[in-house]
């Protein structure tokens, strides 16, 4: 058994948060580049031009890249052979936004009552976890904050299963056409599909952490992926919704098996300013 | 037509600046605007109803739906690219009719909105919305002016120079969103 001090969680989560912020992944600046040469729109070209520069002055004024700092999501996946010690979990991951929001000069998003919307918490916290025990002993966490406008555009249906492949291509690109500029498009889409009602949204926004535009490893739902991402690139919705062919830089599905009467199916938005970092303690 | 040359203008805005401006035009801004964003828009709606004087001056101004990350230490504002606009629908057409020129957000709005436009008139501005970092170099000030305990709600007013934006919606009707019409008159 493999003892790993909570305080090292901390002191990654914190890193993890102020970086991510201020550093677009290099995968996702060269998607931005391939679409750029791509592009026949001119505004969106503009549009585009105005993103890659935005990376390039995040890194060297250290600001981060969007105001919308977002929830902090953060994935565990945790070796079942490994025995976290020095406190709680939970506690540990939101002492290390709490620093990391404020020694980066972060924006505080959260607010303590989703009605009641006068306190805000003051540190970003509470951070969202999502645990899976894992063979090993080994952990794993990846940091990926979500922005508020993009989140709000995800969706779920739980389709009919005669409604197949078509039904989810046109759910998904029906969603995107009528967001339209308000989730900052170019946008990555992370796709839960079967599961249940919750798996699949839980799928939907682990899809987001695969490194973009890297196809799924099953034949089947490549083929998908790729289905959906033309039909949503048909749209003309375009970068920021100005109309130009890159309404999406990539589509990621999760799929899970589901029960015979269901089709659940998750659309989790994500905007161009497509954040995650891992660590491995 | 639209012209992808930036065009340049100094704010606050007069009509006849507002009136020369079309969908897709991209243009530069130089000169005060203020920002505000929902909590800020709530407070003021309050003050309207209440026929209580408002913290800041409409007439020409431009709004700037944006919630910026604290100034990090020798910087006047941290990241600031706009928040979705369409949350402020319902409070934009009131503030248009008290002399408000110009909103800068991301996204698609209503169509009272856009009627709003027609009639004032005014402009909606897009800015690229994930553009932190590059829209925070082009505000020279920023000075809380209202509100303070709403922390990146607060009313600001801000300095910029060379502000980049396109014309979502123009005075004539016209929009540069995918998908949407032109108003008619």
């Amino acid at each position: 058994m493999r003892e790993i001090n909570v305080a090292e969680i901390t002191s990654a989560v914190a890193e993890m948060a102020r970086r991510a912020n201020v550093e677009l992944p290099a995968d996702v600046v060269d998607a931005l580049r391939s679409a750029r040469e791509r592009e026949v729109s001119g505004i969106a070209r503009e549009v585009l031009d105005q993103l890659i520069l935005n990376a390039e002055r995040a890194v060297a004024t250290r600001l981060p890249l969007c105001q919308d700092t977002g929830v902090a999501i953060v994935f565990i996946d945790l070796g079942q052979d490994a025995h976290l010690i020095g406190g709680g979990l939970q506690e540990a991951v939101d002492e290390g936004v709490r620093q990391g929001y404020q020694a980066g000069y972060l924006r505080k998003s959260m607010v303590r009552d989703p009605l009641d919307r006068s306190t805000n918490t003051g540190d970003n916290t509470p951070a969202v976890i999502h645990l899976r025990l894992i063979p090993g002993d080994r952990v794993t966490v990846h940091f990926a904050p979500k922005g508020g406008g993009s989140e709000n555009m995800s969706a779920l249906w739980m389709l009919t299963p005669a409604q197949g492949r078509q039904g989810v291509t046109d759910a998904i690109a029906a969603q995107i056409a009528a967001a339209g500029g308000m989730p900052c498009p170019p946008l990555v889409l992370g796709i839960g599909l079967g599961g249940t009602f919750e798996l699949s949204a839980l799928l939907s926004k682990r899809a987001l952490l695969r490194p973009l535009g890297e196809p799924s490893p099953d034949p089947d739902v490549a083929q998908l992926e790729r289905g959906i991402l033309a039909a949503v690139n048909q749209t003309g919705v375009g970068p920021m919704g100005l109309g130009g062919s890159t309404t999406a830089l990539a589509v990621h599905i999760e799929r899970h098996p589901c029960h015979i009467a269901s089709l659940p199916l998750a659309l989790n938005v994500q905007c161009h300013s497509a954040r995650h970092m891992t660590a491995v303690l | 037509m639209t012209d992808r040359t930036p065009k340049k203008l100094t704010l606050p805005l007069t009509e006849d600046a507002v009136c020369g401006l079309r969908a897709g035009d991209v243009v530069h801004l130089s000169g005060p605007m203020y920002t505000a964003r929902d909590a800020a828009h709530q407070r003021l709606m309050e003050l309207i109803r209440a026929n209580q004087p408002l913290p800041i001056e409409l007439e020409g101004q431009v709004i700037y739906y944006c919630g910026p990350t604290p100034a990090p230490p020798g910087r006047p504002i941290g990241a600031a690219g706009p928040t979705t606009s369409y949350r402020m629908d319902d409070f934009a057409p009131e503030l248009y009719a008290l002399g408000l020129r110009g909103t800068v957000g991301k996204g698609n709005r209503s169509a009272n909105v856009r009627q709003a436009l027609l009639r004032h008139p005014g402009v909606y501005f897009v800015a690229v919305g994930g553009a932190g970092a590059l829209l925070s170099d082009c505000i020279k000030s920023a000075e809380v002016v209202a509100y303070p305990e709403l922390g990146p709600e607060a009313i600001r007013r801000l300095v910029v120079e060379d502000f980049p934006v396109i014309v979502g919606y123009d005075c004539t009707g016209g929009t540069a969103f995918v998908g949407e019409k032109r108003l008619g008159n």
